[in-house]
């Protein structure tokens, strides 16, 4: 095991993070003061209110946004930049697919650049659409694709590209709630079998508990983290055993107040120490 | 065997592609011919010096244009035209990106582009001829200057439209900037692309023609200009319809190409409409 992924070390660090949009109209502040760990290995979610500035979080963990104050470390090393061994799933997997690209060139296209042979290649390709069931669709476009499909091509393109962790924001808000429940449990597989490091936001409380070995919920903005709650679930988990757990409805009913206390704001912020 | 039979024959239906096939080739052909016709019992019926018939022009096509006039003027023009059209989709396409992804320097040049593209390119005649000579080099130079701009201006406005989660979908895995280019700066800026290189050929045909009618002695244009004014009136119309073929060739392989280009436009498109 490499020096940064020591259980004394988390594999991701946030600590005191701070956005602030500004503009012409006035600064917006998007994210108070964040801050959480995450181990190699844990299925964390993360919910809040909507538009408390969760796609912002992911964001600026991801490298693509500036965090205005704050320190955001992955694998001990300091974030400026889109990480080397992390790997985003988006929401709108339309518009994160590239259309001119089959399945398989979608795939491919981040491996493209990492110093692999070709066989080397192809068996990552080949089995990340395996581990999403799509072995059958790659030489299709992403458009011939339902809107499930499409998302597992996205898991797929980030599973190959082999991340210390996978971060996927709101990855199923678009899609149906059958669909959507076969796609929680493959991220649960993806979490089990290879022992993925997720990061998982959502803003459905439901699935953020069914998903998670941890909840992190936010405050409204800007945000702070106002709890960081421990889903005491066995980790084989079932869409209907589990959901009807009188735990999981516990649980799920904690974490719904939690979020109506955030948006009213009644939660108090801790001062800082 | 009696006389009457109760069974019903019907001929076998000829292969549904064929029978596309041939509707589509009727449809295409069909208005033509008929125009055709009306003019030939129409020049038949009172004769025009100006406007032959269909067949004394069609044979002064043949006498005229079939032999040495075809290397000495036809092929001179349809190279000068290519090597426009290449010279112009290329600088087009490359200024083009590079303009499109530098917002500083697009916000430079654009006030300026407006005015030369509003520039009526043939007034360039003179100035370029005065420049490099009355020679091919003018005739390219003023193809390219003309036809670039519909390349250019898609181009930078096609580069531009990259959609923002494709574009943070490359940074966060990373892509490099050369693969960045070639796998969705290009392909998503593909549609204006084509339509640019649509409006650019026959911006280029119609200053191929002009070209050669300044300062020329050779070529599809000059030739034309020469038979008018020697009242060779069936052959100043064979010109006129060979430009009108070459422009359909032109129309045909651009078809072909931006069918295999934008082929997965098409598909989508197909999608929405289902």
């Amino acid at each position: 095991m490499p020096d940064a992924l020591r259980k004394s070390e988390p594999l991701l660090n946030v600590e005191r993070l701070r956005k602030v949009y500004e503009s012409s109209t006035g600064n917006v502040e998007a994210i108070g003061d964040i801050g959480f760990r995450m181990d190699a290995g844990e299925l964390v979610c993360i919910v809040g209110p909507s538009g408390c500035g969760k796609t912002t979080l992911l964001k600026c963990i991801a490298g693509l946004l500036k965090p205005t104050s704050g320190v955001i470390e992955l694998g001990g090393r300091k974030v400026t930049a889109p990480p080397p061994n992390m790997a985003l799933v988006f929401q709108e997997y339309g518009r994160s697919l590239y259309p001119w690209l089959t399945v398989r060139g979608n795939v491919e296209l981040p491996l493209k650049h990492k110093k692999l042979s070709r066989p080397e290649r192809d068996r990552l390709v080949d089995d990340a659409l395996a581990a999403v069931g799509l072995e059958h669709a790659t030489k299709s476009y992403p458009w011939q694709l339902s809107g499930g499909m499409q998302q597992r091509v996205a898991i797929a393109r980030a599973v190959a590209y082999q991340p210390e962790v996978l971060i996927m924001d709101e990855p199923f808000a678009a899609v149906d709630a059958q669909t959507r429940a076969d796609l929680e449990d493959l991220v649960r597989a993806l979490h089990r079998d290879r022992g993925m490091s997720i990061l998982f936001v959502t803003h459905d409380i439901d699935e953020s508990v069914y998903l998670g070995e941890r909840v992190i919920v936010l405050s409204k903005s800007p945000t702070w983290v106002q709890e960081d709650l421990a889903i005491d679930l066995a980790p084989e988990r079932d869409q209907i055993t589990t959901r009807a757990l009188p735990r999981f409805t516990e649980l799920r009913t904690h974490v719904y107040e939690q979020i109506q206390r955030a948006k009213r704001g009644e939660a108090v912020r801790p001062e800082a120490a | 065997m009696t006389l009457y039979t109760s069974t019903v024959v019907t001929p076998r239906r000829p292969s549904r592609v064929w029978a596309k096939f041939g509707e589509n080739t009727a449809y295409a052909l069909g208005l033509p011919i008929i125009l055709l016709v009306i003019w030939g019992v129409w020049s038949s019926i009172s004769p025009a010096p100006f406007f032959p018939s269909p067949l004394v022009i069609a044979e002064a096509f043949i006498e005229t244009w079939v032999g040495p006039a075809f290397f000495a003027d036809v092929l001179p023009s349809l190279g000068r035209l290519a090597i426009g059209i290449v010279l112009a989709v290329g600088l087009g396409i490359a200024a083009g990106i590079v303009i499109g992804l530098v917002q500083w320097l697009r916000e430079l040049l654009e006030p300026v582009f407006e005015f030369f593209r509003a520039v009526p390119p043939p007034v360039l005649i003179p100035i370029v001829a005065v420049l490099v000579g009355a020679n091919d080099l003018m005739k390219v130079v003023v193809i390219v200057a003309g036809a670039i701009w519909p390349v250019l201006l898609n181009t930078i406005e096609g580069v531009r439209a990259t959609d923002s989660v494709m574009t943070e979908t490359a940074r966060s895995f990373a892509v490099t900037s050369g693969e960045r280019l070639r796998y969705l700066v290009l392909p998503s800026a593909s549609p204006r692309i084509m339509t640019g290189v649509r409006q650019c050929l026959s911006i280029a045909l119609i200053l191929m023609v002009i070209s050669e009618m300044f300062f020329s002695s050779s070529g599809l244009g000059y030739r034309i200009v020469y038979f008018q004014r020697n009242y060779l009136i069936a052959e100043m119309w064979s010109g006129i319809v060979l430009l009108g073929l070459i422009g359909v060739l032109l129309a045909v392989i651009f078809g072909f190409v931006e069918r295999r280009v934008l082929r997965w436009y098409h598909g989508i498109k197909e999608v929405e409409r289902a």
